[in-house]
């Protein structure tokens, strides 16, 4: 399907169903932005449930929420800013046809989704040690005949001391505890996992521009990928004050 | 409609290529992008899927012929009405007319020689048969019993196949999702030159309608089932009363989308009952653009209506007079598609073809379904009738009566352009009445035995034993229903072999795909650009009716001979 319709010229291929570039980009486009459009609404139901429970349970919440660390989330935050910013340089200079740039950018985004990843891995891990995780095994506030709850972590202990968790106490509602965790690593996991796909694009994407691969004609792949990397991007900029900075 | 070919014609081959003999090879087929073949696998699949969720329908009817039940435990009558269920909405009623029909035709009937994303189709169409297969699959293993609605906390609970189920259905949803997508950069960027918005054929309109519904509904369903899976698999609790979770934001989330999967489902038909009444009343469509505002606004009012499905859950009375209110105003867009469909046949000059018979059939049973669905919205009225054969009944009238025979008389009206071979007309027009009758049969009595009280999802009735009448004569009409399902089953597959060459227009119909493109058409659809230069629907019905005085003419000497 790849044989070119219009005549040939030196410009960018188009797609034997379009007419010319212009409307094969356009359409690309379009396709991009109907994808995003479902994926809002994909993370749209979670937000909704989010909000609901954190209504109906707000001083719970607040309480629960003191588990998290916010100078990770923080990190975190900064971390994917700057990919945000990489990938922006990226599509610049993949219009501008500069490949070099353009591979660095991205690969200096590859770097700070693995850096996201890796910060994440700490706080998942640490939470994990803390019987936080809210499957069967979760264990929340004072127990009744032990003295103290309290479970070192080796996650933790891999951290300076600004980054671990602090050991506060465990303060509100056991229940809600676990139903606060419960959507936190369903909505954190499932950005997590949209992080990881766009990982998989970028390698993708490079390992194409690299070998000169017919699909990359023009920067439209990049802009692409660009568009659904500042999505996942933005999730992110929501859930962190969400969860990390309820107010008192 | 009017539009010009632009450019020098090229000569004639002697052996005329099209889609379906440009190469013979599986691979060819199996990989192909072209939107034509990707249309005939899905024709087959969702076949073979409604083939399944068929045998499950009949196995509920043989139970509910003796007030005791008769084959089958209540375990298994639940697994069979899960996947009954199962089956035709996700992977029958959801796909079945943009996946075939639209993924023909769009392209054509815009004047694109594609899809916009073929890849994407073909991808969406494999991930529509891993999901059904994972599906299929989780019945194999001890099958589903929670009803295709997954509530909670039911279906957290419950220790059958769910979890693989729901897998299968969010795969098919992604699928259906990338078919949207698909439509939606075709339908926007992909048009010739010259098809304006409102030059489109209706079909075009509703499918737009169907794929922004598609875009902004699945993803919400998705994601609800998923939180289902989770908390199966990890253990987590997210709708669970225990940890203060609620079970009916469950529902809320479900039914934001499955309401308006009613409309994914039925849109698509609409748009395949403007094209035929238009076309076999030889006049065009009455009040066009009322028609395609209605799709689009049935699109938007569609996702305000979904707490009519609960107005028995702790919703509270004022939610649910509003979600009464807009629910009777979402009656009236429909409305004025009936209204203007059956204006278009006045003055026309009608006749009733195979696919015309099966418009008609929609027709009837589409405003039965309708108006039935307005007791059902009323608060005070669902209330006695909810969860009752009642609701059933209302939905099959609309599912069954409304999509399937919309569809079928899409396929009857389009086979000789998918295929290029006429089917036996005597046959076609027997298949329709036959379905007519035997759906009116199965599913009219369940209205009357509703009505008495009778709960769906029971496997007996020992209560109340003079309902037996009602499900027999239900079980009969079922049985009628399914040998005319099967009909247009064998003798449209006869025609493939020996069917009459069909011309590139057989029915004299308007549109693209009928005045630009040979009977199959050929892999690039369009021999040369297309320039559309005018309306789509320029029948006239005074000049065309003196068409059918010389066929009719034709069929008699014929007889003679």
């Amino acid at each position: 399907m790849s044989h070119s319709h219009t005549k040939e010229t030196d410009g960018p291929e188009v797609y034997f169903q379009y007419e010319d570039i212009e409307q094969q980009q356009e359409t690309y486009l379009v396709g991009m932005w109907s994808f995003l459009v479902t994926e809002v609404m994909f993370f749209g139901a979670l937000f909704l449930i989010y909000t609901l429970y954190r209504w109906k349970f707000h001083d719970d919440f607040y309480l629960v929420h003191e588990q998290l660390n916010w100078k990770m989330g923080g990190l975190n935050t900064l971390i994917l800013l700057t990919s945000s910013f990489t990938v922006a340089l990226a599509v610049h200079f993949a219009q501008k046809g500069n490949t070099k740039l353009q591979m660095r950018c991205l690969f200096a985004t590859i770097l700070c989704a693995f850096g996201f990843l890796a910060v994440k891995t700490f706080e998942y891990g640490a939470k994990i040690d803390h019987h936080l995780l809210p499957n069967h095994h979760f264990q929340y506030g004072h127990v009744e005949g032990e003295e103290e709850h309290h479970v070192e972590s080796k996650w933790d202990k891999m951290l300076p001391s600004v980054l671990q968790v602090e050991k506060k106490e465990q303060h509100g509602n056991p229940q809600r505890a676990r139903l606060f965790f419960s959507i936190y690593f369903t909505m954190t996991g499932l950005h997590g996992l949209h992080v990881i796909i766009g990982i998989i694009c970028f390698t993708a994407l490079m390992i194409l521009i690299k070998i000169k691969s017919s699909l990359i004609t023009d920067y439209v792949p990049t802009e692409m990928v660009g568009l659904y990397w500042h999505f996942v991007d933005l999730v992110w900029i929501f859930l962190y004050p969400l969860y990390y900075l309820i107010p008192k | 409609m009017s539009a010009t070919v632009v450019g020098q014609s090229s000569a004639k081959p002697s052996e005329p290529k099209n889609y379906l003999n440009a190469d013979h090879t599986l691979k060819s087929w199996l990989l192909s992008v072209d939107h034509k073949r990707i249309g005939v696998m899905y024709l087959i699949a969702v076949t073979f899927f409604f083939f399944i969720g068929s045998i499950a329908a009949a196995m509920i009817r043989y139970e509910l012929t003796s007030p005791k039940g008769i084959l089958l435990s209540s375990e298994v009558y639940n697994k069979t009405f899960s996947a009954h269920g199962i089956l035709m909405v996700f992977q029958f009623l959801v796909v079945v007319v943009p996946a075939v029909l639209g993924n023909f035709l769009i392209p054509i009937m815009i004047g694109a020689r594609d899809m916009a994303y073929p890849r994407l189709n073909l991808l969406s169409l494999y991930m529509f048969i891993t999901g059904g297969f994972l599906i299929l699959a989780s019945f194999v293993l001890g099958g589903v019993d929670a009803g295709w609605t997954f509530y909670v906390p039911l279906s957290t609970i419950s220790e059958t196949q769910i979890s693989l189920c729901l897998v299968g259905i969010f795969i098919t949803g992604f699928s259906s999702i990338f078919t949207a997508v698909n439509f939606i950069g075709t339908i926007h960027k992909m048009r010739a030159p010259g098809m304006t918005w409102y030059r489109l054929p209706l079909f075009i309109w509703s499918h737009y309608a169907t794929a922004i519904v598609v875009i902004l509904g699945t993803p919400v369903v998705a994601i609800t089932l998923f939180l289902v899976v989770v908390e199966r698999g990890f253990g987590f609790g997210i709708f669970s009363p225990e940890l203060g979770g609620d079970p009916v934001l469950f529902q809320h989330l479900f039914w934001f989308y499955s309401h308006p999967a009613v409309y994914i489902m039925i849109l698509p038909a609409f748009g395949i009952i403007s094209e035929i009444i238009s076309c076999f009343s030889r006049r065009p469509i009455f009040g066009y653009r009322f028609v395609a505002y209605s799709s689009l606004s049935i699109a938007f009012l569609g996702f305000l209506v979904w707490g009519h499905h609960m107005f028995l859950s702790s919703q509270s009375v004022l939610q649910g007079i509003i979600f009464s209110l807009i629910s009777f105003i979402l009656a009236v867009p429909s409305a004025v598609k009936v209204f203007n469909w059956t204006l278009t046949m006045v003055k026309g000059s009608v006749h009733f073809s195979t696919p015309m018979l099966y418009a008609l059939g929609f027709m009837g049973l589409f405003v039965i379904g309708g108006l039935t669905g307005l007791y059902l919205a009323s608060v005070d009225t669902d209330v006695h009738l909810t969860g009752t054969y009642f609701i059933v009944a209302h939905f099959h009238y609309v599912m069954v009566g409304g999509t399937i025979l919309a569809y079928l008389g899409g396929i009857h009206f389009w086979w000789p352009k998918m295929f290029g071979r006429t089917y036996s007309e005597f046959w076609g027009r027997l298949s329709a009445m036959i379905i007519f009758i035997g759906f009116n049969l199965t599913f009219f009595p369940q209205f009357m035995v509703g009505y008495l009280g009778m709960p769906r999802r029971y496997h007996y009735y020992y209560f109340a034993p003079e309902w037996q009448f009602y499900h027999l004569l239900s079980t009969a009409g079922s049985t009628v229903l399914g040998f005319g399902f099967l009909l247009p089953a064998l003798y449209l597959t006869y025609s493939l072999f020996k069917g009459k060459k069909a011309g590139p227009n057989p029915w004299n119909a308007k549109g693209l795909e009928w005045e630009y493109t040979s009977s199959p058409p050929i892999t690039e659809n369009f021999t040369q650009p297309i320039l559309v230069t005018d309306s789509v629907y320029d029948y006239n019905p005074a000049e065309d009716s003196k068409m059918y005085e010389v066929d009719e003419e034709a069929t008699v000497e014929d007889m003679n001979k």
